[in-house]
This record gives C-alpha cells, structure tokens and sequence, in this order.
C-alpha cells in the first residue's frame, strides 16, 4: 500500500503512515466514518423506499391527466371532486375517455390477523385505466364485493397470498361484511398502510363509509396519442370551470405526491434530518481526528517548513489522510449497511434498497464530507512555527 | 546567479520577545560574518542568545531590526517564497531529533531529499541509505525512531540534515546524544563537507570536546557577542 500510494502521490505517504502508525486511532475513526456512513445509507434507504412507496400505488393505473382537489397533495389526502369535471373535460378533443378514483383506507381481518389497506375503487367497465398487468382482473371485479389483493401486504402470509386465485378464492372481512379476493397484485407496504386492495367503484362505496359515487377522489383522464398532457392540461384549467382544481399530468401529480412526502410531511423531514445528522457525525469524527492528529505531529509538521516544505505540502498531508478515511470507512460501512436494510426491508415489507448509484453517491459525499474536514483541522498547522523547535 | 561572499552576514542585529511591559530584548545589535565552507560554533551561557541568533541567521525567525544576508539574500522583510527556497538550501539538525514517529530512519531522510524541486528521484533511496551508512546506521535503516537508541536518532537527524549537500548546516547541541567518538565523527564530517563542498557550519554548543575542530568559536553573552576567536 505505502509503494502503491509513494507512485500515486509522488512522495512518501506521510498521511498514510501516519496513519497506520496509530492503529488504535485510526480503526476507531474508521469506525467513525463507516458510522456515518450506515446513518446516511440506512435514511437515504428509508427516504428512497418512501419515494417508491409513494409511486408505487401510482403504477397501478395508467392516465393521461389527473383531476384532483386543491388540497389533494397525495392519492389519499384532500378533498373530493365532482364527478361533473369529468365530463366538462370530455369536452376536449384530445381526451378520450375519463374515469372516477376513489381512494381509502379500510381495515382487513382473517384469521385473526387485522390489516391496514388503502383501498382504490375503480370503474371495472374501464379496464384501458389499469395498468396491463391489472386488466385481465377487471372483469373480476364486476362480481359484488370481490376484490384484488396487493400479495405483498404486511400481516398476509406469503404462501397464502401466493395462493388466491380465480379457482382458489379468499374471504376476508372489512366491517363486518365480508369481502372475496379474486387475484392478488404486487404492490407492497408503504409508511402508512400494509398493502393496497383494487375494487369495482361499487364495491368501493359499500366498504368505505360517507363516500358518494359523485364525489371520486380523483378523476382519471385518457388522452388521445401523442397528445402533449401539459398542453392539454392547461387547456382543461381553462376549459373547466372550477378554477381552484388541481389539473395535472398524471406523472406530473405523481412527482408533486413524491415531492410533497419528502419535503412537506413530517417523515420525509425527519428523515432528510436523519442524513444531515449523518454527514454532521462524520464531520466531526473526522475533524476530531484529523485536528487530533495534526496537534501531536505539530513538531514533525514545523520540521518540515524548516527544511522548506511549503504550507500547501501540509495540507496535502492532512487532505491525504481525509481522503484514505473516506475511502477505506465507506466499504465496511457500505456492508453494514446493506446488512441492516436487508434486515429491516424483511421485517417491514417496504421496498428499501441501497443502490449502486446511491452507493456512489454517498461515497463522494463522503469523500467532500472528509475533505472538508481536513481542510478545517488544517487551521491548526498555522501554528506549526519552525522557530520554536530550536 | 552564484554568489561568493559570505554565507551569513549580520548587521546591526536587534530582537525582542513579548509586548509592552514584557518586551525584553535578546540580541543586541549584533554584527556576525560567516564564511563559506567554515564551522563556526555559538558558545554561551543559557540565555545568552545563542539560540535566538540561531533561529535568526536560520531565516527560521523574522528579523525585526537590523539585517541579516544569508547566502547573498536578504532575510529582512522577505517574502515567505523567497524564505522557503533558501531554507531548502539549509540544514537543520535539532537537539530533539524532531523525527517524524511513523517513518523508518530512511523515509525521515529521504524527506530532505524530498523538499529538492525537480530532481531524479530514482536513486533517493539509495542516496539516503548511503549517508545513513556514512553515520554508521546502515543496520537501522527500516527501524522506526521509536525502535532507535538516543544517539541513533540524532545521528538520523544529521542525515536528515546533510543528505541534500545542504550550503549551510544549522545545528543545536547536534553531539549532545553522542559518545565522544560518534560526537568526533560526526563534525568530522562536517568539516569535510566544508572543504570538499563549501558547506557551512553554524553550531551551538556546550561541547567542549569538539571545539577543537572549529574554525572559529563565537562566544555570545546576554545578546551580545563577547569573544570570538580561532582555535
């Protein structure tokens, strides 16, 4: 390693060998920077997985535009529409077809086991509005009180929700009432729900209490191909005469719901948070470190601008060590966090990854994060004064 | 451009410690030259100054009165540049060794190598295992100071100091860790720099066993200088 960096750096690796010279405290601010490390992996993991747990309900439908209320900042938050803007927008030439939404929470019980499931109620006469994978189910949902099933729900046994089919039919009970799955979905918990349940419109309004068939949480809109859906939808704000709606893109409203979980609601916050105080620990092991390090070399470091190093040599130095922090506490900390979100994404279902890009990402933040940090140590060599080692 | 005066030329050297009431002045309006290839030595009480003058000849400290030429260029009032390039044409051997702790006694001599601009760097670790071996350290080249024995840091420290052919060598108490045989030698081979390269030394010590082989004993005392004879 000391051969390896000498030809990379031009010069003996002081920061190294100082270093390494030191094993106690180096693996103790390896292990410093690898903590940091896991904070920051692990909560961009949990923010990650609230970005797909947020879309991922999105993906089961497909649209053009999307109606929605002024306050409604996600699927499941805000107030209702009138179904009458559905067919005010059919009006445009460049909307085909247009389909209520409705969105809520309902809870599930079977065999003792409740669930928390958000529940969307569909037109089943409109399967284009599914997404492909959906649509061979929509004739399904026709029947009374039958239903589909997200096979990834928290609470629902893998083997047994593998198991439900057309053949192979499962009862639950929702309020007393009970409710038939037919198929079953992939769809996966998200931060406040274990799964998700499609049903007919109908189905919808006998399970979800107060809701109208007038009032959809959302109205779908199908656009002709080709059709610009940001034109369009500013034509529809125009066209349509409740100005106070929200008239977007579908995968505009999608991106605003994702934007809106990890910046406007308390946990997308806290977990942002969760990587500041990340990087904030890793600044100060490091700084702490490194700044410790330079008051025990500070002779050594006078020596060096007796002989006629420059100041900048110094901080090379110092740099150098930051850099071979950084490098070498992002592997084990890459590994350990890998191990921690495997475990927590087996007990909560959700979908937490840590992916090669974040992966990359983290590792130069990291490396910033260091460099930052040597370069604020590197105050103290200011007082490396050749004149006082005489 | 080769200059061929004097290494040092002192003038009218005046310098202070601390501020206001605590202002004491250490070195009073002392004239020193040095000639090239000389092995000059500083002798005195402790507080005489000696160190001080050191430190100031050394472009190690500002000069604040008076004026100091070392090798042809002024100290007074120079810029940091011009200071850095001069003392990479110096030698410095300290009485705390100053080693560097996590390198071997090579990688702390190869560092005075190091500091040389644009240079064949290929044969370093030779260059620098060879003055060890001129010191007798040949056995110890990969030990780490910890692992080294008073003397063999110090005799590090010499290497440390001559292995870029330094023009002026600047030493404080450099044999103090030594027997009188390694003591001997080692401003034995000093002198010889001398002769053969021009090189000067500037030495403060207490050693009286070695003040035979100086070319002149400059006796300082309360920040003057108060003897300075040849032997």
């Amino acid at each position: 390693m000391t051969r390896l960096l000498t030809r990379l750096l031009g010069r003996l690796p002081i920061g190294w060998l100082q270093l390494t010279h030191s094993r106690a405290r180096m693996i103790a601010a390896l292990a410093g920077v690898a903590f940091a490390n896991v904070l920051v992996f692990v909560q961009l993991a949990i923010m990650g997985s609230m970005s797909i747990a947020t879309g991922r309900p999105y993906d089961f439908f497909e649209a053009g535009i999307m109606i929605s209320a002024a306050d409604a900042d996600s699927l499941s938050d805000g107030n209702n529409v009138a179904r009458q803007w559905l067919f005010q927008a059919l009006v445009h030439p460049d909307v085909t077809a247009g389909a209520p939404l409705f969105v809520g929470n309902v809870t599930l019980q079977r065999a003792g086991s409740t669930m928390t499931l958000t529940a969307f109620g569909v037109d089943p006469t409109q399967p284009a509005f599914l997404e492909p994978a959906l649509r061979p189910a929509a004739g399904l949902l026709t029947l009374p009180d039958a239903g589909i099933i997200d096979r990834l729900t928290r609470g629902l046994m893998p083997d047994e929700a593998a198991a439900i089919s057309p053949d192979a039919p499962a009862d639950f009970e929702i309020r007393g009432r009970t409710l038939t799955m037919y198929d079953g979905f992939d769809g996966g918990g998200g931060f406040g729900v274990d799964g998700y349940l499609i049903v007919s419109d109908q189905t919808f309004l006998k399970i979800v209490q107060n809701r109208q068939s007038a009032a959809p949480d959302h109205v779908l809109l199908a656009l002709t191909p080709g059709a610009d859906a940001a034109r369009v939808s500013a034509e529809l704000r125009q066209l349509v005469s409740d100005k106070s709606l929200r008239i977007r893109p579908y995968a505009q409203a999608r991106a605003d719901d994702i934007a809106y979980q990890q910046t406007q609601r308390p946990t997308g916050i806290i977990f942002g948070f969760g990587v500041v105080i990340g990087i904030l620990v890793g600044l100060v092991i490091v700084y702490q470190v490194l700044s410790t390090d330079v008051a025990d070399h500070i002779r050594e470091y006078a020596t060096f601008k007796a002989m006629g190093y420059r100041q900048r040599f110094l901080l090379g130095i110092v740099l150098e060590e930051a850099l071979i922090l950084a490098t070498l506490g992002a592997l084990p900390g890459y590994l350990v966090a890998r191990l921690l979100i495997g475990g927590m994404r087996r007990a909560t279902n959700l979908p937490l990854e840590l992916g090669v890009t974040t992966a990359a990402s983290v590792f130069v933040g990291t490396i910033v994060a260091c460099a930052l940090s040597g370069a604020l140590a590197t105050r103290r060599l200011a007082a490396a004064d050749p004149a006082d080692l005489f | 451009m080769t200059d061929t005066g004097p290494a040092i030329v002192a003038s009218r050297l005046n310098h202070w410690f601390g501020r206001g009431e605590a202002r004491k002045q250490a070195i009073y309006g002392v004239d020193l030259n040095v000639a090239r290839g000389s092995l000059t030595v500083l002798m005195g009480p402790s507080g005489s100054g000696k160190t001080t003058l050191l430190t100031l000849i050394g472009c190690l400290r500002e000069v604040q009165e008076g004026s100091v030429r070392l090798l042809g260029q002024e100290l007074a009032d120079a810029p940091e540049r011009r200071l850095v390039a001069l003392r990479r044409r110096l030698g410095f051997i300290f009485q705390a060794h100053n080693l560097h702790e996590s390198l071997t006694a090579r990688q702390n001599v190869l560092m005075g190598l190091q500091v040389k601009p644009l240079r064949d760097r290929t044969a370093d670790s030779a260059t620098a295992a060879h003055v060890l071996g001129l010191l007798g350290l040949s056995d110890r080249l990969d030990y780490l100071p910890a692992n080294l024995s008073g003397g063999q840091k110090q005799r590090v420290a010499i290497a440390r100091a001559i292995v870029g052919n330094p023009d002026v060598v600047f030493a404080d108490e450099p044999t103090a860790a030594l027997d009188r045989d390694s003591g001997v030698n080692v401003v034995e081979l000093l002198r010889r720099m001398g002769r053969a390269r021009g090189t000067t030394t500037v030495m403060v010590t207490h050693d009286n066993r070695i003040l035979e082989l100086a070319d002149r004993i400059v006796t300082l005392e309360d920040g003057r200088i108060v003897g300075d004879t040849s032997p």
